[in-house]
């Protein structure tokens, strides 16, 4: 990191700072003269908007809770007094609950990004975990979110995901009521999950760091696959990508403006405009669309722990994915029948997002089946077994030959596949 | 260029994914004629005289039952909204009666509504409101219009984020205020005390009689008295209610994407020039 930085401080306020803590040289060497293989193409540009959207979350966040009230008595009004009330509230409000999908539309092409050019493969596992890592709390940060409005769905919602733990042998039920604070979602659920709310955000910021670090320090991945070679190879972090990656960044905020602006209620569901009555359950109970992939996994198994299970393993195979996947070849771009798989897969996840949202009956059931054993078949069966059968194209000799051959920032199969996730 | 059209393509699938939304529950749902709405699109704004109307229609009718108790009377005089002027605002508060107190003698006071009140509810609890409507609860309209919405279905909820269709809500109120029949079809059997409506999500037997007939509300300004045109003007009424910084929204929304097109467009010819020697 600051080992990439040749900078030596010239004023004698900067050699006073750097001589008793290096932070000059540490943000410079990371992002600024930090070297960058010079292929990467737009899919690479979804890590800053990730950052961008974090931080936007925060900062939206920590001024809604300048005027949220936690308690099931008073939260949902309090977020129609933000809605009615607070100047500008509702912008902020709004930003704020389609700031959710918006960050994770992008983790979501984040994510695949990576299992399409291997940047999970050695050496950057570590960065690869970290970021299921964060993952997990990005999920566990948005179904709390989602509860604090205390709307019907809110209620619901975390009724059926906190029952889940109750699935688990002997201590399950003592599991859930520790989590609920009692015997069911209630005032003291919402307060922790508030206080949790506010908490994991920060917790995905320090993960972050440390993601960055491990990616840091052995070097990002490019679409070629093939490590930089010679100084050719790289350019300087700053203004090459700090320019790319903003316009980039730009780009997805005109999108986010979109939803935020003109159809703001557009991801959400109608009944979250209900306050939350115990009383009466909705007739569909469903998540937010990001989880639905998950849901249909969890309702395709027809045991309760069984379902609960092959949620969390859904998430869980993701950690060791790099040890799965056998192929000595890192890209997408120089594998041709893994390209086609991953192609596969990205449908495979679509369709089980389109299920989670259908009841639970009839057809539904069956395809919801079928496609939750594709999902583990991908990467239990094919991608191990891919490793032996395939027979790589050549790849360049450096990320510099790859350009020149013109095979670089272009993943074969997205300028057909309509669908990535 | 390439990577440009790949962006968009990009986004053109995230967006296909994003609208994977919740929805649809089982059965066959009643089919909701999309209306014209003047706040419907990127400018769309409130039609003053019609929120006025529909809040003539909410007073004489409606707020026998329904309560409003999150829009405050200030809210009457407030930029886009019905636009009534202060002084009209103050004349409909100081109609309506509210709880205060306790005043000095410990005592809780009934005084006319100011301003700042916001809108009493027409029973004191829910159960109050059953017991009067024979078991059925009439709703609270400050969110009904954003709480219920026409079913949409595959593939057309898709299409529903590029066209900004978001009036769900008042196209289902005004298909079930357009929706009562005299007699049910043929096979259907209406409890006593319910209602045939065809366009009713929870089943097709309402507890609500027929609300609106011809000529019930009066109109001064030349406007139809017709069942039609008031369902459509209480719609947009509540609307409001459950959206009243809409045209704020709308209008912010509409200079933010100017200037991040033009911004991005910018940034895209500096991203050009500045990588123009690097073979990449």
């Amino acid at each position: 990191m600051a080992g990439h930085s040749n900078y030596v401080p010239q004023s004698a306020a900067a050699k006073w700072l750097e001589s008793r803590l290096p932070v000059i040289s540490l943000v410079r060497g990371s992002f600024v003269d930090f070297p960058t293989p010079k292929n990467l193409n737009y899919w690479w540009t979804f890590g800053g908007i990730l950052f961008f959207v974090l931080i936007a979350q925060i900062l939206t966040g920590v001024v809604l809770v300048m005027h949220y009230t936690a308690n099931t008595t008073m939260a949902f009004d309090s977020v129609e007094h933000i809605m009615r009330d607070v100047n500008f509230g509702w912008m902020l409000r709004y930003l704020h609950s389609n700031g959710a999908s918006m960050f994770f539309i992008a983790v979501y092409i984040h994510i695949f990004r990576g299992m399409y050019y291997g940047s999970y493969k050695a050496p950057r596992e570590i960065s690869w975990i970290l970021g299921v890592i964060i993952f997990l709390i990005m999920m566990g940060t948005a179904f709390m979110g989602y509860v604090l409005p205390w709307g019907q769905m809110s209620f619901w919602g975390a009724t059926v995901i906190t029952n889940l733990f109750s699935a688990i042998p002997i201590v399950g039920e003592a599991i859930r009521t520790w989590l609920w604070g009692g015997f069911a979602v209630d005032n003291p659920t919402l307060n922790r999950f508030f206080s949790l709310h506010y908490l994991l955000p920060f917790m995905i910021f320090g993960v972050v760091i440390l993601h960055v670090w491990a990616f840091h320090t052995t070097g990002n991945n490019n679409p070629s696959g093939v490590q930089p070679k010679s100084k050719q190879d790289t350019v300087p972090f700053h203004p090459y990508y700090t320019v790319k990656d903003l316009f980039a960044i730009i780009v997805f905020m005109i999108l986010f403006a979109w939803f935020a602006f003109y159809v703001p209620n557009y991801m959400g569901h109608p009944d979250n405009y209900i306050e939350a009555n115990p009383l009466v359950t909705p007739s569909h109970i469903v998540p937010e669309w990001y989880f639905l992939p998950f849901y249909a996994i969890l309702r395709a198994i027809p045991d309760k722990l069984g379902g609960v299970a092959a949620m969390f393993g859904a998430i869980a195979i993701l950690f060791v994915l790099p040890w799965l996947d056998t192929s000595k070849v890192r890209s997408g771009t120089y594998r041709p029948l893994f390209k086609q798989f991953f192609w596969i897969f990205a449908a495979n996840c679509v369709a089980l997002g389109y299920l989670g949202a259908m009841p639970p009956e009839g057809w539904y059931v069956i395809f919801s089946r079928i496609f939750t054993a594709y999902y583990f078949a991908h990467f239990l069966i094919i991608l191990p077994l891919l490793g032996f059968l395939e027979k790589p194209r050549p790849l360049p000799a450096s990320i510099s030959e790859a350009v020149l051959k013109g095979g670089s920032g272009t993943p074969a199969g997205a300028t057909s596949a309509p669908s990535t996730k | 260029m390439s990577t440009m059209i790949k962006m968009v393509r990009a986004f053109a699938a995230v967006a296909v994914v994003a609208t994977a939304t919740p929805a649809l529950a089982a059965g066959e749902p009643p089919h909701i004629e999309r209306q014209q709405w003047s706040f419907a699109g990127p400018f769309g704004t409130y039609d003053r005289g019609q929120l006025q109307r529909g809040f003539k229609i909410y007073r004489e009718v409606c707020s026998s039952c329904h309560g409003l108790r999150l829009v405050a009377f200030r809210n009457l005089a407030e930029e886009g909204g019905p636009s009534f002027t202060e002084e009209q605002a103050k004349a409909i508060a100081a109609d309506y009666t509210v709880e205060d107190g306790p005043n000095d003698d410990g005592d809780m006071y009934e005084r006319p509504a100011t301003l700042a009140d916001r809108f009493p509810s027409p029973f004191p609890n829910e159960q109050a409101a059953r017991a009067s409507n024979g078991g059925a609860y009439p709703p609270d309209f400050s969110l009904l219009a954003k709480a219920r919405a026409a079913h949409r279905g595959f593939p057309w909820f898709i299409f529903d984020a590029f066209t900004q269709y978001q009036e769900q809500g008042p196209d289902y109120i005004y298909a079930l205020l357009t929706g009562f029949e005299e007699e049910a079809p043929e096979g259907v059997t209406i409890p006593e005390g319910k209602y045939y409506n065809h366009a009713f999500l929870a089943g097709n037997a309402i507890g609500m009689a027929p609300p609106l007939s011809d000529e019930l509300v009066e109109y001064t300004d030349g406007t139809p008295m017709t069942v039609d045109q008031y369902a459509r003007d209480i719609s947009a009424f509540m609307m409001w209610a459950a959206e009243p910084h809409l045209e704020a929204r709308k209008k912010t929304g509409f200079r933010v994407m100017i200037f991040l097109i033009v911004f991005a467009g910018l940034l895209y010819f500096t991203k050009k020039s500045l990588w123009r020697n690097v073979e990449h």
